[in-house]
């Protein structure tokens, strides 16, 4: 079943892309949403073997939240701030895209510098999970609006998730459900904030926030 | 050589016109009109066949060159390319890096008699052109690189009768990441929507069509009978790779990879139809992502 993994990881590498060259917050927020539901199937997949419930279940979790939820809390802070694009980012996105093609690069070199002492699932995954968390972080400090640091923070979340989910087979489902609650409450919290900002200041940039100290 | 390659070549000669009546028609019936008659692009071509040429004093060899290297650059180009599972006439090793740049030299004849027309149109055009191009070749080349690693060959001819269902099934992902870099090199070269649109004559939005504006008679049919040639060419450059469809059956594997061209054209009639032409600081966006693609696709088979 290693070929569906290998699928999995392919379209989350493309989801990634996908958020890097896109000027659309919707689209984004979708984007993400759709690697919600790459996760879940990756979970399920990489526990093929098992035949317990655990999987499952942390499956549909991170399904429904990550594919469904957040993205419904974010579109509702998006249809609040009544915002439809990032104007101008930090970084183009044609640099984006050149410099997330650097990135793959440098986490397969990085990849293949880290042994690890439990196979991973495929061999693909380390690489793709490095560059998931490098675009959450990229998209982070590029971005100006708080919806899109909000969506690198999720993007970041998933590189590790999915760096958990294939390279360590027993991790207790306590911590993974902790985990995700955090997440959820992270979530909530900004998507509250973002619309609180937004009331106050008519806007959401965060680079013109510097301009409120005292 | 062989006798379903010369078949072939000859094939493709009298049919690529036949390519652009059938994206007319596709376009045409999305639109609800009756549109122009299938034959159309031959009267078109005849009727500047029967004309004189007309050439302003500031041009010089250069401009009258442009067409006839270029024809003769895209009829090299026809040679090299295979065509459902026969082997081209000419097939050397290394022959993908020729058949990419002697593409590059038609373009770069079009550009030169483009700039010696000295307008200041035609000179944005033909910028324009260079620029999108030299974005193209990157998702071309390493394209092509992935299909020589995974066949093991360096000549065209090889390479895609290396391509069956086996190698699609052991390696599908990295084959359909650059089929569709392809699709989108297909789209920009041939000047299609979404990124020209051949049927516009505002100069401001013109990339390909302002560069000929002042080639006339027998040069423009030479140009146009190159263009369809082209799309011909990377037509089944993109069947190749999409359609791996090898019986040893000479009849049956070209009725095969005309259908899919045919198909490929309709997609592209459809693309049109649909879609708007991209903004001009879109389009580099859009070429680099083709080229993520095909990079991506090479990390996939070199890992």
């Amino acid at each position: 079943m290693s070929t569906w993994i290998d699928l999995v990881l392919i379209l989350l590498v493309l989801s990634d892309f996908a958020l890097l060259g896109s000027s659309r917050l919707g689209a984004c927020i979708r984007f993400v949403a759709v690697q919600g539901v790459l996760l879940g199937a990756l979970t399920l997949a990489a526990h093929e073997e098992t035949t317990s419930l655990r999987p499952v279940i942390l499956a549909v979790l991170s399904v429904g939240l990550k594919g469904a939820a957040f993205p419904w809390l974010l579109l509702r802070a998006l249809r609040e701030a009544n915002i439809r694009r990032e104007i101008e980012p930090f970084v183009g996105y044609t640099l984006s895209l050149l410099i997330g093609a650097v990135a793959l690069g440098s986490s397969l070199w990085l990849s293949s510098r880290l042994p690890l002492p439990t196979p991973p699932v495929s061999s693909l995954l380390v690489p793709v999970a490095f560059f998931t968390s490098i675009v959450g972080l990229f998209l982070i400090i590029s971005r100006k609006k708080a919806l899109t640091q909000v969506l690198g923070y999720l993007v970041l979340e998933n590189g590790i998730y999915a760096f958990g989910v294939g390279t360590v087979q027993q991790t207790p489902m306590l911590v993974e459900l902790g985990v995700l609650l955090d997440v959820f409450v992270a979530v909530f919290v900004m998507g509250i904030t973002v619309f609180h900002i937004n009331r106050q200041f008519d806007h959401i940039d965060t680079d013109r926030m510097a301009v409120l100290k005292d | 050589m062989h006798l379903a390659a010369i078949l072939h070549t000859l094939f493709a000669l009298v049919f690529a016109p036949f390519l652009l009546s059938m994206i007319n028609r596709t376009k045409a019936i999305v639109a609800g009109r009756t549109g122009q008659p299938l034959l159309q692009p031959y009267s078109d071509l005849w009727k500047l066949l029967q004309k004189g040429a007309v050439y302003s004093r500031t041009t010089t060899w250069v401009f009258r060159a442009g067409p006839v290297v270029g024809l003769a650059a895209v009829l090299t180009a026809l040679l090299v390319m295979p065509f459902g599972g026969a082997r081209a006439p000419v097939a050397f090793s290394g022959d993908l890096l020729f058949f990419a740049y002697v593409l590059g030299l038609l373009r770069v004849m079009t550009v030169f008699a483009a700039l010696d027309t000295g307008s200041s149109f035609e000179g944005m055009g033909a910028s324009r052109e260079v620029t999108f191009s030299a974005l193209a070749e990157p998702a071309l080349l390493l394209g092509l690189a992935v299909l020589a690693r995974q066949t093991d060959s360096l000549s065209l001819s090889t390479m895609f009768a290396g391509i069956t269902s086996d190698l699609w099934r052991g390696s599908g992902p990295a084959l359909a990441l650059i089929s569709l870099a392809f699709f989108i090199v297909f789209l920009t070269e041939n000047a299609r929507m979404p990124i020209d649109d051949p049927t516009t004559h505002l100069e401001l939005t013109m990339i390909h069509e302002v560069m000929i504006l002042d080639h006339g008679g027998p040069d423009l049919a030479y140009i146009l009978y190159g263009n369809a040639l082209k799309l011909w060419i990377l037509g089944s450059l993109l069947v190749g790779i999409i359609m791996p469809v090898r019986s040893g059956h000479v009849w049956l594997d070209n009725s095969v990879a005309c259908v899919a061209i045919v198909g490929v054209a309709i997609l592209t009639g459809l693309i049109e139809s649909a879609m708007a032409r991209l903004r001009l600081l879109h389009v580099p966006q859009l070429l680099v992502g083709a080229g993520v693609l095909s990079a991506l696709a090479l990390v996939l088979v070199l890992r």
